[in-house]
């Protein structure tokens, strides 16, 4: 499991990397998404895997899952999913007022 | 009982960005009165916390009463109190030349601002790592688009790139905050200081690379070397009343890095102890140097007095890199005075440039303009405050970095560098200075450039320069009081430099073992 979630970020990272590294808007915005699930996933990865274990205090139990990166990781989700979206219309508004999706508005297709 | 003065100037703002949206857009004047008194109130309040923080210790405040290190907590330091009276004292200003110029060409600009501060006031009050995560998220967003206020193709262009690596910045601060959460269970900064200084060896290595990370983040706010190229662009093109707010907002990195590398990553952190040094002084010194090259380069004023900014981190982390009580006491001096002589000169390229016609804050021949005087005096005191000459309160600031260097190993460096860089800097503004008032007049005869006979229709300069003068005032106010400011600077960096008060204040005696 630890592996699987390891590789899968690895790889989430290295495409989002790769991406923001592009000349185009539209893949840096993409590159940034593949980012920040890399960093949300992380973040929740960092409460130890665990299966099947209650992340309140219960009767009768002794281990728990951690709660806190929870709900860190639904912040970190609500806040990325608002700057995905300020960026797109962002890219949109540049654009419209530059005529081309070159990140430095100036290449020519 | 908890003061709940700590929390108010983290609700004021968000409570009057609430009430600015529901008023209608069109009732601009009522929105401004609005405004200007919330930034009144916030300076009111940081006087407030300041007279608390200097006579009392440290105020902690447990939002909800969930107790550190279980809840998330607000902290006001003396050095947290000091940041709050500088932000709340530049928006105060950046905002009466907004009223006067530019916050009617766009849809809620004075929310956006109250926004910005809340950002600001949160990060510089919070006691909680990914609290300041996401105080630095609201400030921001608030950012992007105040950056973008009033549209048009570079605004955008500088736009996007501010944006796209703002939030590159943001996903690595998550991955330093997974980090630390991971190997050390948890984010408050104090119970952090406590566990990093204990961390086992085979958490060593993963607890310095998330050091390091977040190093990455704060130079990225603050501008430091490798990373400013957001900076010029950004701030050379947005509104004149944005850039002078945003010229806080490279000193929120440096404040995060003092913060951070002296209480967490400090002199006790054990394996982790000074982590950054070695790292931070050479990096601002080079800054320093590419700043000030910017400066000399630039094709613009508004351009210039960006990479004044640059130049200004990289004197004031020069002075955090000291890692000494007379270095953070320095910096802590110029800290203020490089916020204010910046916005101050923002402003003033603006006012110039608008008189310019067409040609606007290029370094091109142009027409005499209004009012040159009053404009060249102001010019002229806000060029040499910012390089640093004396009697103002620039020359002040240097000489205490100097004069804190003198007993470092990297003093010829240090010492050369700020000289030279100083000298470069004067060559810059006179050369600029003498282009726009200087050799304009020679170009009066030559009246054949149409806009030579642009006049500006404006009520009353002094009303338009008026948040300049105050800037100037204040640069001036830290001259004549520069006796209490360095003593209370002083009295910050003790505070600094004994982390055990901060976690003993924060945690209770459980949480030093």
């Amino acid at each position: 499991m630890e592996a699987l979630i390891s590789i899968v970020l690895g790889t989430l990272t290295a495409c989002g990397v790769y991406l923001i590294l592009r000349f185009r808007t539209f893949p840096v915005v993409l590159g940034l998404t593949f980012l920040s699930y890399a960093a949300n996933l992380f973040l929740l990865v960092m409460g130890r895997l665990t299966i099947g274990k209650p992340p309140v205090i219960t009767e009768g139990v002794t281990d728990y899952a951690d709660p806190l990166p929870q709900a860190l990781v639904l912040t970190a989700i609500v806040i990325g999913f608002a700057m995905t979206a300020f960026v797109i219309m962002l890219s949109l508004k540049a654009y419209a007022a530059l005529g081309n999706d070159h990140v430095d508005g100036k290449h020519k297709l | 009982m908890m003061n709940h003065i700590v929390i108010a100037p983290v609700l004021l703002p968000l409570l009057i960005a609430t009430l600015l949206l529901l008023i209608r857009q069109q009732n601009l004047s009522f929105q401004r009165i609005l405004s200007i008194a919330s930034v009144a109130a916030q300076v009111i309040l940081a006087a407030m916390l300041l007279r608390a923080v200097s006579s009392e210790e440290i105020l902690v405040y447990a939002v909800g009463n969930w107790a550190a290190p279980f809840g998330i907590i607000l902290v006001a330091d003396r050095l947290a109190a000091y940041m709050l009276m500088i932000s709340a004292l530049l928006a105060f200003c950046a905002l009466i030349y907004a009223v006067r110029k530019s916050d009617r060409i766009g849809q809620h600009f004075h929310v956006l601002f109250q926004l910005q501060l809340l950002g600001l006031n949160g990060a510089f009050l919070t006691g909680d790592l990914f609290n300041l995560f996401v105080f630095f998220e609201i400030l921001l967003l608030a950012s992007y688009s105040l950056l973008l206020h009033g549209g048009g193709r570079l605004r955008t262009k500088a736009g996007l790139h501010f944006v796209v690596i703002n939030l590159v910045g943001s996903t690595l601060f998550l991955f330093a905050v997974g980090i630390l959460y991971g190997t050390l269970g948890t984010l408050n900064m104090a119970d952090l200081a406590v566990k990093v200084a204990a961390s086992p060896d085979e958490n060593v290595f993963l607890v310095r690379v998330a050091g390091f990370l977040l190093f990455g983040v704060f130079a990225l706010k603050a501008a430091l070397l490798p990373i400013y190229t957001w900076l010029p662009a950004a701030y050379a093109h947005t509104t004149a009343a944005v850039a002078a707010l945003f010229a806080i907002m490279t000193k929120v990195g440096a404040y995060c890095i003092l913060r951070v590398y002296t209480l967490i990553f400090g002199e006790q952190a054990g394996p982790a102890a000074n982590l950054i040094e070695g790292w931070l002084l050479p990096l601002a010194l080079a800054t320093l140097i590419v700043g000030m090259i910017g400066v000399i380069a630039s094709t613009r004023l508004r351009q210039q007095a960006a990479y004044l900014v640059v130049a200004s981190i990289g004197s004031l982390l020069i002075a955090f890199g000291l890692n000494t009580n007379a270095g953070i006491v320095a910096g802590l001096y110029y800290l203020p005075h490089s916020t204010f002589a910046a916005a101050a000169f923002f402003l003033l390229a603006d006012i110039i440039a608008s008189r310019r016609g067409k040609i606007n804050d290029k370094f091109d021949l142009g027409p005499m303009i209004a009012h040159k005087r009053l404009l060249g005096v102001l010019f002229f005191s806000t060029a040499i405050l910012i390089v640093g000459l004396p009697p103002l309160s620039g020359f002040i600031g240097k000489f205490l970095i100097l004069q804190a260097a003198l007993t470092h190993s990297m003093l010829p460096w240090i010492m050369s560098i700020i000289l030279l860089t100083s000298l470069l800097g004067l060559i810059a503004v006179a050369r600029s200075g003498s282009l726009l008032f200087y050799r304009a007049q020679s170009m009066e005869a030559v009246s054949h450039i149409p806009e030579a006979s642009v006049t500006v229709k404006t009520g009353s300069v002094t009303v338009e320069l008026m948040p300049v003068i105050s800037l100037l005032l204040l640069c001036i106010a830290l001259v004549i009081y520069a006796g209490p400011v360095t003593e209370f600077s002083l009295t910050i960096a003790d505070q600094l430099l004994q982390p055990t008060i901060y976690i003993r204040a924060v945690l209770g005696d459980g949480g030093i073992t």
